[in-house]
């Protein structure tokens, strides 16, 4: 399997479902050019201004709009290019979308995508470099999956278009820079199903999004000093795998949780409540967050490199936990 | 245009119908009905007028004063006076309530708890008709003060550029809860903004059905011959408080001699005068009108009162369409 463009495999999986389902469209801002980081490159050219849809600056209206397209038979997918973004849409992410099947009383559904980045580590400073899964992750009613390499962003794109619910896809911009295996063809991968990257018995590292390639580098670290860590990335945070995650727990008897975005309120807070309501007496001892600490993500690179974890900070922590 | 004699005739009953309805909610609410209720009363005609101008399949987005445009539109008596008395089968199988009030099959896309919010959400259903090529059209009612949301600027912008079937319907009764018209928004003439947006808009007189509908009429023949949107203003006015919650009908806040002058208006009364100065009804039958109103009502409570409560279970189910991805699925 030869190598392909992180972005390129997001435009692919978009033009195939696209090809597949003529109820797929397309709304964002430059979308039309290809999109400001090139994921949709092309698709103008096969489907058009009708199914590729260049809007303006109303981030809030048009996820609205995708909403009353979903839930009227349609499958919209909106590209919001930050999740900073997004914050102007969260009344029609949290109020409405998340909550369309249930108020209806399961009479309606609004299957929408919406496809959005998280990242950080490019100096862009306090409002380009959130990560915001764990605001999502409050609603119920979201899915969300934050696919971490080529093969997965294929996979889980081509999921969440076809499920009948709402879904958030986070795509960590450090990823479009990268290549990776994904076959060409059809395929797709289950929402709510994690991925062990890296087996190992000493502690469950589970990272998030873009924290991944950062765990498997102080895995890998870690394994010259016989350390011997499983790495577990999670992809989708609901439907959350806890099976995956409790089941290693239960072998490793640890965990660090390793996230890009903020430590209170963090992704990581909940699946460590969870692990303990679930695994406590399997853990020898307190689990641990590695997360921003609670500020916002400065501009100056030595500042952004101290508040975020990185492969050497994660190894610390790991160290440390085992000592 | 010459609206025939069954046409008012239907409008006057489905007006009648929306004012009964209104004295039921009153009723069950003042006898322990739990939900928070904003009524209808004095803007009936916006509702029917519009409403009349729509088909069975196209669409309508409302607000937290969504009861009336329900009923409009061809709602069930029985499942909409269900859902309020908690009953299984409510339109929303007990969890939407007076201000979520959702039924795809007469088109009714759902009333909405937050100000403004339903407004993209009928550009949408439009955008799709026009992707579907069904020739639907979406009317979205809102509020003299949801028309300074953010968003609905946004929708104007949006209709206007993208040319959708959409029909913006603002109710302007002159209050945003207490606060008047002229303290809130920059131009008195809500209409007048469409201009900015490319959309043609009109001011009607809200408290006439024959009016809203003919402007109504018109409006959806645009959006069905393809040129796009239109912003119909129908000033008219709110008999009751904001909700039920205030029994002072708005007399805090408002003059009864202006409560008074606006139900001299009534649309109801409009419409009958109309009736009978044309020779088009007799007495008797407005009796029978009003006779079936108030039985088909309360044949409905009586449904609802029938009905099952709704299981306290249910409130788990529905979050997905697929009912997983909850991250508690032990123990919690
Ligand atoms: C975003 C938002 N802000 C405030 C409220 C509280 N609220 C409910 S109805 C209402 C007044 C709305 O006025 P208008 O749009 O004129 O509708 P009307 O009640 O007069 O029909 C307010 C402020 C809300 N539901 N949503
Ligand atoms: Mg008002």
């Amino acid at each position: 399997m030869k190598d392909v463009n992180y972005r390129t495999v997001v435009a692919g999986a978009i033009r195939e479902e696209m090809e597949r389902d003529e109820r797929v469209f397309l709304m964002g801002q430059g979308v039309q050019a290809g999109g400001s980081y090139m994921t949709c490159e092309g698709l103008f050219d096969l489907f058009g201004p009708d199914r590729v849809r260049d809007t303006p600056i109303s981030e809030d209206s048009v996820v609205g709009c995708a909403v009353g397209a979903a839930i009227t038979g349609l499958r919209p997918i909106v590209e919001i290019l930050y999740c900073d973004f997004a914050l102007r849409a969260m009344d029609q992410i949290a109020n409405q979308a998340a909550k369309y099947r249930y108020m209806s009383g399961g009479r309606m559904a609004a299957p929408m995508v919406i496809r959005t980045s998280c990242g950080y580590g490019a100096s862009r400073a306090a409002q380009h470099s959130q990560s915001l899964e764990s605001m999502f992750f409050h609603f119920p009613g979201l899915k969300i999956a934050l696919p971490s390499s080529a093969y997965t962003a294929k996979g889980l794109m081509k999921s969440a278009i076809r499920d009948d619910n709402p879904v958030i896809i986070m795509e960590s911009f450090q990823f479009y820079r990268t290549a990776g295996p994904a076959p060409e063809g059809d395929y797709t991968i289950p929402l709510g199903k994690a991925e062990v990257k890296k087996e190992g018995t000493d502690i469950t590292l589970l990272a998030i999004s873009a924290m991944v390639p950062q765990a498997m580098k102080a895995a890998d670290s870690l394994a010259g000093e016989g350390i011997d860590v499983e790495v577990i990335d999670p992809l989708t945070l609901v439907p959350l795998d806890m099976e995956t995650i409790v089941n290693s727990v239960q072998k490793t008897n640890r965990l660090l949780v390793v996230e890009g975005g903020t430590k209170r309120g963090g992704v990581g807070s909940e699946i460590i409540a969870s692990v303990v309501e679930e695994a406590f007496d399997h853990l020898d001892c307190p689990p641990s967050r590695l997360a921003v600490p609670n500020t916002p993500i400065p501009f100056a690179s030595n500042m952004e490199d101290l508040v975020l974890p990185n492969s050497a900070s994660i190894a610390n922590a790991i160290r440390r936990m085992l000592r | 245009m010459e609206i025939s004699r069954e046409i008012l005739i239907g409008m006057y009953s489905k007006m009648l119908l929306l004012r009964r309805f209104d004295e039921k909610v009153v009723e069950l609410y003042r006898s322990g009905m739990k939900g928070l209720y904003h009524l209808t009363a004095g803007g009936e005609a916006v509702a029917v007028g519009v409403c009349s101008a729509l088909s069975q399949d196209d669409y309508i987005l409302s607000t937290h004063r969504g009861k009336g445009h329900y009923l409009a539109k061809g709602g069930d008596l029985q499942a909409i006076l269900a859902e309020f008395m908690e009953k299984q089968t409510g339109c929303n199988r007990g969890k939407g309530g007076p201000m979520h009030i959702i039924d795809p099959s007469v088109g009714m896309l759902g009333a909405n708890g937050i100000v403004g919010s339903s407004l993209p959400i009928a550009c949408g259903a439009a955008l799709s008709a026009k992707l579907r090529r069904s020739g639907q059209v979406a009317a979205a009612f809102f509020g003299d003060g949801a028309a300074n949301s953010g968003v609905w600027h946004e929708c104007m912008n949006l209709a206007g550029i993208w040319k959708l079937p959409v029909i913006f319907v603002c109710e302007n009764n002159f209050y945003q809860e207490s606060v008047p018209v002229s303290r809130h928004s920059s131009i008195q003439d809500l209409y007048a903004r469409a201009a900015g947006y490319n959309i043609p808009g009109y001011g009607i007189d809200g408290m006439d059905v024959s009016a809203v509908y003919e402007a109504a009429v018109e409006a959806v023949q645009r959006a069905k011959r393809g040129d796009g949107a239109t912003m119909l203003e129908c000033k008219t006015y709110r008999f009751h408080g904001h909700s039920e919650a205030d029994p002072t009908k708005g007399l805090r806040y408002r003059s009864g001699e202006e409560l008074a002058a606006w139900l001299e208006k009534c649309p109801l009364k409009q419409a009958k005068a109309r009736l009978l100065e044309r020779g088009w009804i007799a007495d008797a039958e407005l009796e029978a009108i009003d006779q079936r109103c108030t039985q088909g009502i309360e044949e409905a409570v009586n449904f609802a009162k029938s009905s099952p409560d709704v299981p306290a279970e249910w409130a788990l189910k529905d979050v997905f369409t697929d009912d997983q991805g909850e991250i508690c699925h032990e123990g919690c």
